[in-house]
């Protein structure tokens, strides 16, 4: 039987033990009894949500006085910007709430009995390494549809709607199916970064075609510096995200849309297998073959120590290297190079999206609470006091501005702006973790000199295919 | 038997029983329900009956980690057991003869309590501890010292053919403690007079280790290998701290634990998870009944 979020088909306890009684299995009545204790569904778990009076002030219809608990990963971001921006916000708004207010770094361990029980808190912070699926969460029914909150009217000015406050892709990039159920809210900038400092000082400028690229790598490499790389131990998504822009920027955004799509012979498409010919060549020529042992903070570290020239990573990387780099170091954003001057997509185009995910869990007690908490979120104010906090963009257009960002986030914002409407996003990793993991493996196996840019798109597209044809893993569309 | 000793009994096994059942026996009895379901950690699973199974034969990362196991279940118990065994042999009876009785060598007293050290450290602390010392660039401990010489650094753990060996040798070392102290307790108890006897008729040491010391030891030997097979299905921890992209690279260290885990907590398929873990179940259950009857011998009564 096939999930998909359009249709959550939860079976209920008691016809999963019928069946189980008919199978002949296990039927004896202390282990089906005892079945129910971790499995139990969220059919009989839903208690009446809490509703207040819709107004010009709460167009959601949060109930002004129910209780809304908050679960903040505390990772990169920290918790601060909930406890001192965002939640104070909403109690200023709702004086008699009381908001719950607690922080994990392992959400799945935390909240995944909770889901199961029926008693979801309010709002979540799925991120992290221990985040739970999306996917699975949509296809299960929990998620609370966004569409009203992106349609109610901003907190600053009535007039505007909130989905028209916020940088475009936004709703999409939270959008399963074509309904949005989660919010991301960081705004993320990918390219390959360099010290503006090491490059000045060798007098390189950063490449914007193919044989600039090598041209500069080459130089790169006899000055006795890595050119080129990625942590193969952990973060070999960073690299399958350079190709698969690399992709996207040669045979136009469509490549990334049939990946994410699972359309047969996605990843087979010439753009793709270009991209990872390319790429396989430098991983031959300019990585350190060490890397395929390391993590990605070693990685990052020695391009502190000015080891390591060229790194891909998204825009988080400036803050997450705050401590370890050298005063001067000067991050700056690459976008990808083009390949040819055929390329359907220009140099300056780049894959941005919205990260860190928030959600409001349906099956709570007051979901309204909780959009409402993400339309305070999404005011100017709560935009720019989290700005303030973490140092990093949002999607509220209007927080970012005026905000003297560091040098690193200075260039990717301006390389977001230099793209215009050339920006892209891809999605099948957030969807099909398993593909997500095969790329990753596909990935060191090509760049570090295992397997022929041939075999890196068969095997993946064989696992696409897998996938494709199993019923139990809910499919998403864009 | 004498009235009122039912109840009695009965008491006393309730709790244990209870607590036994609850927390061991459910949770087994569960995987296998789960297993027959294609539960995904949320809602309410589906009865999918064998279809989980009939996809793990299909599976390539399921055979690679079940592969490994088998090289695992060879190198790691006798690997292990021959060094502890040599270990054990010259802390106790490997020395000169004193007033005819055997010692160990000089300072086994010293070198006992630095081998049961690893033993001591937490399975995630030594796989953190091997990462410093398998690292591959000029910060790992034993790459730092081949590159200061002007050699290559060794690439162990990103190697295909050379990171499960890697991984084995962690195991080994932190391992080989416990049964260096299990053999030696064994070997205590061997009389001295056995020793003696062999020594006038002429044995030499090498002799000794093999005809008197080994024979007499068979039973602690077993166990061991029980043990040691156990754990060579486990390397859980190890494998997924210290191995590259976890049971990496494309696999090549993976084991059913790390895949178990892959499978219910990243991709969220708690259900073919259960699979992989009654399949486990099976393997170890049939690993140890083996091992128990081909190992089978009349023990030496002395």
């Amino acid at each position: 039987m096939s999930n998909t979020p359009e249709t959550p088909t939860p079976m209920s306890r008691r016809s999963l033990l019928g069946r189980t009684a008919a199978a002949g299995l296990l039927a004896t009545p202390v282990v089906g009894l005892l079945g129910a204790c971790a499995t139990s569904g969220s059919d009989e778990g839903t208690t009446k949500a809490e509703e207040g009076t819709k107004s010009a002030t709460n167009p959601l219809g949060a109930a002004e006085d129910a209780p809304l608990e908050v679960v903040i990963f505390n990772g990169g971001y920290g918790e601060k910007y909930a406890t001192d921006v965002h939640e104070p916000l909403y109690k200023k708004a709702f004086p008699k709430a009381e908001i719950k207010h607690q922080s994990t770094q392992a959400v799945s361990t935390v909240l995944q009995p909770r889901f199961a029980s029926g008693n979801p808190p309010e709002f979540v912070n799925n991120s992290g390494e221990k985040l739970i699926d999306f996917g699975s969460l949509v296809a299960d029914g929990q998620l609370m549809d966004l569409t009203e909150l992106w349609d109610a009217p901003s907190v600053d000015d009535p007039n505007k709607k909130v989905r028209d406050t916020v940088v475009p892709g936004t709703v999409e990039a939270g959008s399963f199916n074509g309904k949005p159920y989660v919010l991301y809210y960081v705004s993320t900038v990918f390219g390959i970064w360099y010290s503006g400092k090491l490059f000045k000082d060798n007098g390189w400028a950063p490449a914007k075609t193919w044989s600039e690229f090598t041209a500069l790598l080459d130089g790169i490499k006899s000055k006795g510096i890595t050119p080129y790389g990625y942590a193969g131990a952990n973060a070999a998504y960073y690299q399958w995200n350079v190709i698969l822009t690399h992709a996207a920027k040669i045979g136009g955004t469509d490549v990334l849309k049939n990946i994410d799509n699972l359309e047969d012979g996605a990843w087979q498409q010439d753009a793709v297998k270009q991209a990872a010919q390319a790429w396989e060549e430098i991983g031959a020529k300019y990585v350190d073959k060490s890397f395929e042992g390391l993590k990605h903070t070693d990685v990052q570290l020695r391009q502190n120590q000015y080891k390591l020239a060229l790194y891909p990573s998204g825009d988080w990387l400036e803050g997450e290297q705050k401590k370890d780099t050298p005063a001067g170091f000067d991050y700056q954003l690459m976008p990808v190079p083009s390949l040819t001057g055929s390329d359907k997509l220009p140099a300056t185009a780049v894959r941005a999206t919205a990260g860190e995910g928030y959600f409001v869990s349906a099956k709570s007690k007051n979901p309204r609470g909780g959009l409402e908490y993400m339309r305070q979120m999404l005011s100017v104010a709560g935009a720019k006091g989290f700005t303030e906090v973490v140092k990093a963009p949002t999607v509220v257009t209007a927080g970012s501005q005026g905000f003297a960002f560091p040098p690193g986030v200075a260039s990717s914002q301006a390389a977001l702006a230099a793209a215009g409407k050339d920006v892209f996003n891809l999605y099948f990793d957030g969807w099909y973790k398993e593909l997500d993991t095969e790329a990753r493996t596909a990935t060191n196996e090509l760049m570090f000199g295992r397997i022929k840019a041939d075999a890196f798109v068969e095997r993946i597209q064989k696992r696409a295919d897998a996938i494709k044809k199993d019923s139990s893993v809910a499919k998403f569309t864009r | 038997m004498r009235h009122g000793k039912y109840p009695f009994v009965i008491g006393f096994l309730f709790a244990p029983v209870t607590l036994y059942v609850v927390f061991v026996i459910a949770p087994y009895a569960q995987a296998f329900q789960i297993s027959m379901t294609n539960w995904r950690g949320l809602s309410a699973p589906q009865w999918v009956g064998f279809d989980n199974y009939r996809r793990l034969l299909d599976d390539g990362r399921f055979w690679q980690a079940v592969q490994h196991h088998g090289v695992l279940l060879l190198a790691l118990p006798l690997i292990t057991i021959a060094i502890a065994l040599f270990f054990a042999f010259l802390l106790n009876v490997g020395g000169r003869s004193v007033g005819g009785q055997r010692q160990g060598v000089r300072g086994s007293k010293f070198y006992r309590v630095v081998f049961f050290f690893p033993q001591v450290l937490a399975v995630a602390i030594i796989a953190v501890l091997f990462q410093m010392v398998y690292r591959p660039n000029e910060s790992g401990l034993i790459n730092g010292v081949l590159m200061k010489i002007g050699l290559d650094p060794v690439l162990f753990l990103v190697r295909p053919n050379l990171a499960l060996w890697s991984i084995i040798a962690v195991l080994v070392w932190q391992a080989v403690g416990f049964y260096v102290v299990l053999f030696s307790a064994g070997m205590a108890s061997i009389p001295g007079e056995i020793y003696e006897a062999a020594e006038m008729d002429g044995a030499s040491k090498v002799m000794l280790f093999f005809r008197v010391t080994l024979p007499l030891l068979w039973d602690t030997l077993q166990v061991a290998w029980v043990y040691l097979g156990i754990a060579a299905f486990d390397a859980f921890a190890i494998v997924a701290v210290l191995s590259v992209d976890s049971g990496g690279p494309d696999g090549a260290t993976t084991v059913l634990a790390v895949e178990i885990y892959r499978n219910a907590f990243v991709y969220s398929k708690y259900g073919y998870a259960s699979a992989m873990g009654v399949a486990l179940f099976f393997l170890t259950l049939t690993f140890a009944a083996l091992t128990l009857r081909l190992t089978k011998r009349e023990s030496v009564e002395y």
